[in-house]
């Protein structure tokens, strides 16, 4: 037993040794994480290092030229060992399930933290750092809308706070992963997916996509960066100072594809940015996809819909010419309920859309609910070319 | 457009590699050893019995074997891929590039997988099952030969547009499941992705009607008195196998057809703009991709058991438990696909349930451990090279069984997912469950498919070099997983990985050494043929009724159906006392061979490579040929022939001669 232990010990040490970020995190997430990987691996154990060495025994024992050991070519059924066959792993997955069903829940990467570490529970003094990330061909953008900066393949973070990511991508999947901290999530074009995390011991960590993203993937990396609150002053002070401004402009040349991209800072963030970029409609020309959604939610605008758009001129990573078929498109942005409301005030026509109740099948036909009044906002746009 | 561009679509001199020296001096090799293989063909005058024995061939155990080769030769370009990819990763690092570039080293990967799974491991599996099962239950041959036929050389289509990439134009470079938008028209506007789709939806026909086929032979075909539940228990996983290939290959067909839609006509289904949605690829891709799994590994959890039964000289352990543990098996691997996916962020509810449903599947598949290795008890056991192959599966498969259950706790497999890890956890499973399979398959039933055994001293080189290799190559990769390094990467910052990446590398050596002492074992059996020779028909003391027949069978299989009693029916017939029929022969209705399927392949194949190059007369043209050959070859009444019982007779008394010489 004792040798046992000490070869267990051992191979961890060993493990340890070899900088295995996973095993040794610095992040409390990660370190939990870890902890759910170490019991189920010692569970399964239980059961798998009995089988190998079972394996060994017996084929040796039983080897054809063992005449001592008892050959009966009959035993083909045993009630009693068979129950013993499939209770024994369901005991284990049994104790596994019940693991996975509290740890997925507590672990969740969407549940915000309760804790900062073991016995650091979340009180009223943390408050978690908002961060926003967009994963792009082939960097990361990193905004800070709490300080409105913004970064370019660098992250930074005060120690044992509370770190929640919000993460969309700009063109392709990506996974957004920094190995000491958290868990990884994916990155999705249109898509806002959520991490919650933290860093408890100072340092320099790695970061990275962890989801094949075409040509650059291999240098789509970043540096994270733990450091004291004071520190971390400094550095937004820093940012502040170094970077220009982040708006549709900017992002738009930034968001072209290229590879190693180095660090850059960014020290204002135009409003709305974020929304935009999840909803696909930094270039002021698309119509975002929240409305257009909100839109088709209240039965779409039917075949007037289907003029409302403009053809893809420039190269897109996204879409692109096919053989068959019309030229790719965008829905163009129009004057929506929202900015009606903004430009003329309460405007009486939209008040019969208002009905947000879901409609079912044949939108459009859907008798009591008469869409005329958004399609006559769309036909008759006095003034409103001056947008 | 230009009478060159209607001509030839987008096929330009450009797409010929010339600048690639690696891929110049691949078809230089390739060129030269295909000369060398055609001019020998041509000066022993092979052509004609290539044509007329195995090409046009409907005998099931022919095309068995053929798609035997089809493997081997695919494991040949899939493993060179491999080797290259550790290349790469052993140069890459402090500031070097490597010797590959991003676009020739993402197309490695891509083609890697494609290869081993379609081309590769279907092949072997499709194989075995094709020969085995008849000759197991009974049969004279598959329920629709000509089906038979087709399907494989469909398949041999699909992995002749695959390999054919490697010249004219480029691979994917998207990863083997090709997730848009990345394989979208925007981000993949070149032919990779399009070689890509066509090469697996001309090899997904191929698969499909093989299972069909396959699953129709068991239901119906069964020798009298062959019940379900006397059915060899490799016959057993054959059909739940079909079942899962009938039930989930129409799923990869759709999403391909709906990418390919999504890339020649604009619709939008899988795009990130105007309502498209890649998550939904993500998951119908799975909800194939999952069962795709189990039926890669069920026909070799039968080939382990027939091997344990028959080299412990005993009844297999618990039958009745391994069929159920078999069928559970199969009904749930359809509903956990979500776990190949977790970190997508479909909610702690939805992630405990997929990860719970696949630690379930390791509760039937840990009891038929447990009964191989009471098979063993009490047993006497041989080791001879399939039982050596089976001893590596069971330890080596339980450590990979392991690390999947770990990757099937969601908090585990948020730091684990897509790391290397994973990448060495699927090669434990595939390598130490199917090529394992497979090798342990080919030794064990190659004397009943040729008359010989194969070499043993060469066949224990090649499993040493596969089992040290497999493990000398994989253990750094779990390694790497836990320092946080991710599959597909292709340069590395850190010096720190590079021993591991080193030692990986020297494992897959190892297993080069495995490769070529299979392809020696083959040639050394067939020089020594003589002395190898099994004219018994039953060299290991087999239990099933494939071992009944002479080696190798007669083209009709049985001269009389047999008829089964017990469960271990040729085992049975053994120990009673069995006699062969001397007398009282019938003709024997069999069906003849076609170029029907050949044919018809090559025309799906020209469409395929029509519709990758945009080649649309072709495309339409061959299209037209394709049905209008179908239709054509349904008018041919010359289908069928009868053996006289006189030439029944004189084959059987030959051999009841034969055995009594023994």
């Amino acid at each position: 037993m004792k040798t046992l232990r000490l070869a267990l010990l051992g191979s961890l040490l060993f493990l340890a040794a070899c900088k295995t970020v996973v095993l040794a995190p610095a992040g409390d997430v990660a370190a939990q994480q870890r902890d759910v990987l170490v019991i189920s691996t010692l569970l399964m154990l239980l059961i798998i290092v009995p089988v190998i060495a079972l394996v060994v025994v017996i084929a040796w024992k039983y080897r054809a030229s063992n005449k001592d050991a008892e050959y009966d070519p009959e035993f083909h059924h045993s009630t009693r060992l068979e129950l013993v066959i499939w209770s024994a792993p369901l005991l284990i997955i049994i104790c596994l399930g019940a693991l996975t069903w509290v740890g997925t829940h507590l672990l969740d990467p969407y549940r915000p933290l309760d804790r900062v570490a073991a016995g650091k529970p979340i009180t009223e003094d943390y408050k978690p750092l908002q961060v926003e990330v967009v994963a792009m061909d082939w960097k990361w953008m990193f905004i800070y809308p709490e300080y409105g900066i913004a970064t370019v393949n660098e992250f930074a973070t005060p120690v044992d706070r509370p770190v929640e990511f919000s993460i969309t991508a700009t063109s392709v999947m990506n996974a957004f992963y920094i190995p000491a901290m958290a868990g990884m999530i994916y990155a999705m074009p249109s898509m806002e997916t959520k991490l919650h995390g933290v860093l408890n011991r100072p340092g320099v960590y790695d970061g990275l996509s962890a989801h094949y993203s075409g040509h650059g993937f291999s240098h789509m990396k970043f540096k994270a960066h733990a450091v004291q609150p004071a520190e971390f002053d400094e550095w937004v002070a820093k940012v502040r100072e170094e970077g220009t401004a982040l708006d549709s402009t900017t992002y738009a040349e930034m968001e072209q594809p290229s590879e190693a991209v180095p660090v850059t800072y960014y020290n204002s963030v135009e409003p709305g940015l974020w929304h935009a970029i999840v909803n696909r409609c930094v270039d002021g020309t698309r119509m975002c996809v929240d409305e257009m959604m909100a839109l088709d939610e209240l039965g779409g605008f039917g075949a007037a819909g289907t003029m409302n758009v403009t053809e893809l001129t420039t190269n897109v990573f996204t879409r692109g010419p096919t053989p068959f078929g019309n030229a790719p498109v965008t829905v163009d942005a129009f004057c929506t309920v929202l900015d009606s409301q903004r430009i003329y005030g309460n405007d009486e026509v939209i008040v019969a859309a208002r009905d947000t109740s879901r409609l079912r099948g044949h939108g459009l036909d859907r008798s009591g609910l008469s869409l005329t009044p958004v399609i006559t906002l769309l036909a008759a746009p006095q003034g409103a070319q001056a947008l | 457009m230009s009478l060159t561009e209607f001509i030839f679509g987008r096929l330009t001199w450009a797409a010929i590699p010339i600048h690639e020296p690696i891929l110049i001096g691949t078809f230089i090799g390739v060129a030269v050893i295909g000369l060398a293989v055609l001019s020998a063909m041509t000066y022993y005058r092979l052509w004609g019995p290539l044509w007329f024995n195995w090409v046009i061939s409907i005998d099931h155990k022919k095309i068995g074997v053929m798609y035997m080769v089809l493997g081997i030769i695919m494991l040949l370009r899939g493993f060179a891929d491999a080797l290259m990819m550790r290349l790469q990763q052993v140069l890459a690092f402090g500031g070097s590039d490597g010797y590959l570039n991003s676009h020739h080293y993402d197309q490695i990967f891509t083609a890697h997988g494609v290869i081993m799974i379609f081309f590769v491991a279907m092949p072997f599996v499709t194989g075995l099952m094709n020969f085995v099962m008849p000759l197991q239950i009974g049969a004279r041959d598959v329920a629709f030969p000509f089906l038979n036929n087709f399907s494989f050389w469909m398949t041999v289509g699909g992995a002749i547009l695959t390999m054919l990439s490697l010249f004219i134009g480029e691979y994917a470079q998207t990863g083997w499941l090709a997730f848009p938008p990345l394989s979208g028209i925007g981000a993949s506007p070149s032919v990779g992705v399009d070689y890509y789709i066509w090469g697996l939806q001309v090899a997904g026909v191929g698969t499909t009607l093989s299972g069909i086929n396959l699953m129709v032979t068991i239901i119906k075909m069964r020798c009298p008195g062959m019940t379900m539940m006397k059915m060899p228990i490799f016959t057993w996983t054959a059909l739940c196998t079909n079942v899962l290939i009938v039930a989930s290959f129409p799923v990869l067909t759709a999403v391909l057809l709906l990418l390919t839609l999504d890339r020649y006509i604009g619709t939008n289904f899988f795009t990130a703009d105007l309502g498209g949605n890649p998550m939904l690829y993500v998951n119908l891709i799975w909800i194939w991709g999952h069962p795709e799994v189990y039926i890669l590994i069920l026909p070799l959890f039968g080939v382990f058991s027939e091997v344990v039964a028959t080299f412990s000289g005993k009844r297999l352990f618990g039958y009745t438990s391994m069929v159920y543990a078999t069928i559970v098996i199969t009904i749930l691997s359809y509903v956990v696909w979500l776990h190949h996916f977790f970190t997508m962020g479909s909610g702690a509810s939805v992630n405990s349930f997929f990860g719970i449903t696949t630690m379930i599947i390791s509760i039937p598949t840990g009891a038929k451990i447990f009964n191989w290795l009471f098979t063993m008890y009490k047993g006497r056991i041989k080791f001879e090279l399939p039982m050596l192959w089976t001893l590596a599966f069971l330890i080596t498969f339980t450590v990979g069984g392991m690390t999947g259950v770990l990757l099937a706790v969601p908090p585990a497999d948020f730091v684990l997912h897509n790391s290397l890890f994973l990448i060495a956890h699927f090669h434990n499973v595939i390598i130490g469950g199917v090529v394992f399979g497979v090798f342990a398959g080919i030794n064990y039933w190659f004397p009943k498919a040729f008359g010989f055994r194969l070499d043993p001293f060469w066949g224990k080189v090649s499993f040493w070099g596969w089992v040290l290799g497999y493990w000398v190559a994989f253990t750094p990769l779990y390694i790497l997983g836990l320092m946080g390094v991710t599959r597909r990467t292709r340069v590395f910052d850190d010096p720190d990985l590079r021993i591991w990446f080193i030692i990986a590398a020297l494992g897959a050596v190892l297993v080069a050494i495995g490769i070529g002492a299979f392809i020696l074992q083959i040639v050394v059996s067939i020089l020594r043929r003589d002395q190898l020779r099994d004219v018994t028909g039953d060299p290991w003391g087999g239990r099933t009724l494939e071992w009944s027949t002479s080696s190798p069978p007669p083209n009709y299989n049985f001269a009389f159906t047999p008829v089964a009693y017990d469960l271990d029916t040729w085992a049975d017939m053994k120990a009673r006392q069995y006699e062969r029929p001397v007398s009282g022969y019938v003709p024997i209705h069999m069906p003849k061979g076609t170029e029907a399927g050949i044919i018809l392949s090559a025309f799906a194949t020209a469409c395929g490579f029509a519709l990758i190059w945009y080649i649309w007369w072709l495309a339409a043209l061959s299209f037209v040929a394709m049905i209008g050959y179908a239709i054509y070859h349904t008018f041919n009444r010359d289908r069928d022939y009868y053996i006289p019982a006189e030439t029944v007779a004189e084959t059987e008394n030959a051999r009841t001669k034969q055995l009594a010489e023994i």
